[in-house]
């Protein structure tokens, strides 16, 4: 029986993920540290409530983008990117390698997030557990997705880094948390019903204020359909041919 | 003198250009199937580019690269053509098995292929070690390894020994040499002219041009004299003699 090529990829991500035992503890602890800072900062109060759902839809997003965003682009400059387009893999095998992945490690972090959120942090959920867990794994493949393509814009490890505050920064300022979306000046609020991660904090949001139905499944498609099409483009950034 | 034998990479025509630099224009070559050829000449003569027109990572502006007799590149040769490239292109955080049994997985082969070319590089006693934590030898050595697997019918290496003691050379050239001994045809590119003497054929390059395309034979007769350095040289010379 053979592997398929996304399995084999998804499961040599991990065995490098897992060589790298710091990495692995700052993605799994970091998100709840600084959830419980929050908590803390605002007294589980009213403002916690508000804040609590977004910071548990935003950690897998911006985790996944920066820990794609480098692997990606450590893949390019280490040559085994193109070892792998001599070999029968296939870019999808490649991708979805990545994104299986990502997704696994995503459900492992965002459940211990939500878990100390919700037990330790006493963030009120009116909404399933289950269905912010599956958000929040739809928001961290939006950043593998992201990170994916936009890494092959990156030259060098550092430029990935800037990608953080060009990309993913802007996206968390205008989502909608600092203040609602359709108070902002025309312009921005715009700017903010482009940007994809405005959806992935929305559903969050919405599934923490125990709404459902299509309040959650709109978002929830949107987040979808960009994590679609920013793959689509990331497949288009891996040529076999290069100069 | 090679007219007689299959050519396993047919060369017609190739134009290449790397940024500003014209790399081939209007290269021919033909290479032996079932032979070890050495791709040789000085850094930045166009080895790598010539190697890698031949996998097919290369965009070439034009000319025909024919490679077991399908276009270069062609995902059928996937399976059949190797290629190891100067940075060995190796997950350095993964364990040598890991690494191995990774391209093995995606090329569809058992376990067992993955223990056969590990042993066979002899990397067996290395196995579960990690790639960055095994010496620079090794380290080509895991790249050799998954060039081997899947027994494939050519075999092209950018520089497998360079930053390598003599002895583990050795070991590679010979090891080369028992392939080619059972048909597969390898490629294999060094800018060492003492390596020049393991190959059966050589392909000197120089700034692009083909120098000579021969064998340590016939290269030695052709200049009369006894050391391959020298007879490179020589050619160069008299290369650039004719020219206006």
């Amino acid at each position: 029986m053979t592997t398929p090529q996304f399995a084999a990829t998804a499961a040599r991500v991990l065995k490098q993920l897992r060589n790298d035992r710091r990495t692995i503890a700052l993605l799994v602890v970091m998100p709840s540290v600084l959830i419980g800072l929050f908590a803390w900062l605002f007294n589980s109060g009213q403002m916690f409530q508000r804040v609590g759902p977004v910071v548990l839809a935003l950690f897998p997003f911006l985790m996944m983008f920066l820990v794609t965003s480098i692997t990606t682009l450590r893949e390019r400059t280490s040559g085994t990117l193109e070892r792998l387009m001599t070999t029968p893999m296939t870019k999808s095998g490649i991708i979805l390698g990545y994104a299986t992945a990502f997704a696994l490690f995503a459900v492992v972090q965002s459940l211990i997030a939500v878990l100390f959120a919700v037990y330790v942090c006493d963030l009120t959920l009116a909404g399933s557990m289950a269905a912010l867990l599956v958000f929040a794994v739809a928001d961290a493949l939006l950043g593998t997705a992201m990170g994916l393509f936009l890494s092959a814009f990156a030259r060098t490890e550092f430029q990935a880094i800037q990608f953080f505050p060009l990309f993913i920064v802007p996206q968390i300022i205008l989502g909608g948390v600092f203040m609602p979306i359709d108070q902002m000046p025309r312009v921005l609020e715009i700017l903010a019903r482009c940007f994809p991660f405005t959806y992935g904090i929305e559903g969050v949001a919405n599934i923490a204020a125990g709404l459902g139905g299509w309040d959650v499944w709109r978002p929830f498609l949107v987040v979808v359909a960009f994590v679609v099409g920013f793959i689509v483009l990331g497949s288009l950034t891996l040529p076999r041919r290069t100069r | 003198m090679l007219g007689a034998m299959t050519s396993a990479v047919t060369i017609r025509g190739l134009r290449v250009r790397r940024g500003r630099v014209q790399v081939f224009d209007g290269l021919d070559l033909d290479i032996a199937a079932g032979r070890l050829t050495g791709l040789i000449g000085p850094s930045g003569c166009g080895k790598t580019t010539l190697i890698r027109s031949i996998v097919g990572l290369q965009i070439v502006q034009g000319g025909d690269v024919t490679v077991l007799g399908r276009p270069a590149g062609a995902p059928e040769l996937r399976h059949r053509v190797t290629y190891s490239a100067q940075n060995d292109g190796l997950y350095r955080d993964l364990s040598v098995r890991d690494n191995v049994a990774y391209f093995a997985q995606i090329a569809g082969l058992p376990g067992s292929e993955v223990d056969r070319v590990i042993a066979a590089v002899g990397l067996a006693g290395q196995a579960k070690q990690r790639a960055d934590s095994v010496s620079g030898g090794q380290f080509r050595r895991i790249s050799l390894a998954i060039a081997l697997l899947g027994r494939p019918d050519l075999i092209l290496l950018d520089e497998p020994t360079v930053g390598l003691d003599p002895v583990l050379r050795a070991d590679l050239w010979d090891m080369f040499a028992r392939l080619a001994r059972d048909g597969v045809t390898l490629i294999v590119s060094s800018h060492v002219m003492d390596e020049a003497s393991r190959c059966d054929d050589l392909v000197l390059l120089r700034e692009g041009q083909l120098v000579a395309a021969t064998t340590p034979a016939g290269l030695l007769a052709e200049t009369g004299l006894a050391d391959a350095d020298q007879a490179f040289l020589e050619l160069i010379h008299r290369a650039e003699g004719v020219q206006p």
